[in-house]
């Protein structure tokens, strides 16, 4: 919620104001980000104290930024609309919770495993008691995944609709796929109830500091990454890409390693902020990979801008804080207010949020 | 032929380019073999559309440094014909000849454009979000992989080289725009542009002056044919005023085959041309 307001209060006052004056709001809303896990160490009854809650509802609207900076750099910039997102974060989210269940489990198996009444592990789990191997995973695993998908389906020439059509059945594939208690990650409960992180105990102040602390480091460089990209040649490429393929291809680039490229990267980012929501959040289940998760974050993206790096931020930090209010205040409502929220910014909004904030500037 | 006073910003473009200078019996620039002093070899390419033949036998040859004008009345076969020279459409026979040693029929797209093939579309394609200036930077001609663009700076060379075409092209004073702000004219001009930054050896212009005014139809013809003899160039234009200004070859095609090939006066004056489509 805070990382809303501060959003909004950041983007109002970047549009009356110059380039400076927004380059010293966001300092100050990484100030704020930065100072957070450090006021959830002060004692519960000190005035400036963060709750765990907050910290934990901040900490996973951060991922949930990183997911949208991530589909706005496929989408956004080379216009690929993903709808299976969703699983790239499940993905990454997994592989850190596989190293998590074996630290809970100390020198036994998964307790899921037990009741099954598994007598030794599955082969793709053998090495992720160890915390680096598991960080690997977290690369791999979606990026091995986007980078063969992608591959197939860029040398195929597949675009528009239906590479959105194929990315949303890949991530209801992987969803059905890990429902079942034979893959081996815990069906539908997923895994759930970690004790221990690197040694530490998850739920101690320290540790949710240290958590939250690694996010806003992964936000910043995410950002710093997508600026970077966007500057170079090479995001001018993937834009010419987006908006005239053809003219790109008799210009002697090959769309098929760009497209590649941010699309592998893309993931990556995505399992990686997976890997840092399931220590926060507790949980990681196949409910991660469902449709409507991949399609909420194209709304994120939607509703902030596409093809800004700080749209996709807002939207995300907008929608999710907007949700945690819902929720809890009108809990049924909730879906309905999201659909209205996407007709209102489909409708009137096509640049976002940002767009009208850039359309205010310039009046 | 006729001599036309040319200015100067367009003689400095000839000489940027003469990197490509032809020397009839050698290598033109990197890698085209053109030994018998031809460009472009089509002979006897067929293409069908689900049993609409839209190529027939079709042979066609253009020379190095030549300026060859194609017309043709709709559905002759014009665009479908470039559409096989830039690998776009795969020919059903026939052999397709880039030079002596490329086979068009067996490149991709992106192989064509990198051998030195560029094209120009009949709809006008720019990068519209992109500014006139960095349309100028993707087209230029350099190492176009995806490790090479994540690093790239432009050299002060590439920057001048840019300069030299904006002023070639008369977008000098509107190199900051993006592209998709321009009128029609200034985008061909923009995409002709784009087309000299790729430094090709043979240029396909599809209708290049359709939507121009004739003050900017006139400067087109003047830029062409101070870029033939050091490219080659292939136009299909509709404009006849503007086939006469520029052309001294001619080549007249209707479903999908050779019609006539001669002086653009030798054509008109063919009988069977008449019949099919002057005398419409």
């Amino acid at each position: 919620m805070t990382q809303a307001l501060n959003q909004t209060l950041l983007a109002r006052a970047t549009a009356k104001l110059g380039p400076q004056v927004s380059l010293a709001i966001g300092l100050l809303v990484l100030a704020v980000l930065l100072a957070m896990p450090l006021l959830h160490l002060l004692p519960a009854d000190h005035a400036m104290h963060v709750s765990a809650y907050s910290l934990t509802l901040v900490g996973k609207i951060l991922c949930y930024a990183i997911v949208a900076l991530a589909l706005d750099l496929v989408w956004g910039y080379a216009g690929l609309l993903s709808l299976g997102h969703g699983l790239f974060f499940a993905l990454g989210g997994y592989a850190m919770g596989m190293y998590l269940m074996r630290q809970s489990a100390g020198d036994g198996l998964p307790a899921f495993m037990s009741f099954l009444a598994w007598n030794e592990l599955p082969w793709y789990w053998y090495g992720t008691s160890s915390f680096l191997w598991a960080m690997c995973l977290v690369v791999l695993a979606p990026g091995l995944l986007a980078l063969v998908f992608g591959f197939f389906a860029f040398r195929s020439r597949i675009k528009g609709v239906y590479f959105s059509i194929m990315t949303q059945a890949l991530t209801f594939a992987g969803m059905l796929l890990f429902f079942r208690n034979e893959t081996g990650f815990g069906g539908n409960n997923g895994f759930t109830g970690f004790t221990r992180i690197l040694g530490f105990d998850i739920t101690a102040a320290h540790t949710r500091a240290a958590l939250f602390f690694a996010t806003v480091v992964l936000l910043v460089a995410s950002l710093y990454l997508g600026f970077k990209l966007a500057r170079s040649k090479f995001g001018r490429v993937l834009t010419a890409l987006r908006d005239a393929e053809n003219r790109l291809m008799f210009c002697g680039y090959d769309p098929r390693g760009y497209k590649l490229f941010i699309w592998v990267v893309s993931a990556v980012l995505c399992g990686l902020a997976g890997a840092l929501y399931v220590p926060q959040v507790g949980i990681i289940n196949p409910s991660e990979m469902s449709p409507t998760n991949s399609i909420e974050a194209a709304v994120w993206v939607a509703l902030g801008g596409r093809g800004t790096l700080i749209g996709p931020l807002l939207g995300a930090g907008l929608v999710n804080g907007m949700k945690s209010w819902f929720t809890v205040a009108f809990p049924e409502y909730w879906l309905f207010a999201l659909g209205a929220l996407f007709i209102v910014v489909t409708l009137f909004l096509p640049k976002g949020v940002i767009g009208l904030l850039k359309k205010e500037k310039d009046q | 032929m006729r001599t036309v006073p040319i200015p100067a910003a367009m003689l400095d473009t000839a000489a940027g380019i003469s990197g490509l200078a032809l020397d009839t019996g050698k290598t033109v620039g990197k890698g085209v073999n053109v030994r018998h002093g031809t460009i472009l070899t089509l002979e006897d390419i067929n293409v069908s559309f689900d049993g609409f033949k839209a190529l027939t036998d079709l042979t066609l040859y253009i020379g190095v440094g030549e300026l060859r004008c194609i017309i043709g009345p709709n559905g002759a076969g014009k665009t479908t014909m470039m559409d096989v020279i830039t690998g776009k459409t795969r020919p059903d026979n026939g052999v397709a000849y880039f030079g002596e040693q490329f086979d068009l029929t067996r490149m991709s797209e992106v192989q064509i454009a990198q051998a030195g093939i560029g094209r120009k579309f009949q709809k006008p394609t720019v990068f519209e979000a992109l500014s006139v200036f960095e349309n100028l930077e993707l087209a230029q001609k350099t190492n176009k992989s995806v490790w090479a663009s994540l690093r790239a700076t432009l050299t002060g060379e590439q920057k001048d080289r840019i300069d030299e075409v904006l002023s070639t092209i008369r977008l000098d004073s509107a190199r900051h725009r993006p592209a998709g702000l321009l009128s029609h004219g200034q985008k061909q001009f923009l995409e002709i542009g784009m087309l000299l930054m790729q430094e090709p050896h043979l240029l396909l212009l599809d209708e290049p002056v359709a939507g121009m005014t004739d003050a900017e139809t006139e400067f087109t013809a003047e830029l062409f044919k101070s870029l033939a003899r050091k490219h080659s160039l292939m136009v299909v234009e509709h404009d006849m005023g503007f086939v006469g200004s520029i052309a001294d070859h001619v080549t007249v095609l209707h479903q999908g085959s050779v019609l006539a090939e001669g002086s653009l006066e030798e054509v008109q004056n063919d009988e069977r041309v008449i019949e099919v489509y002057l005398g419409r």
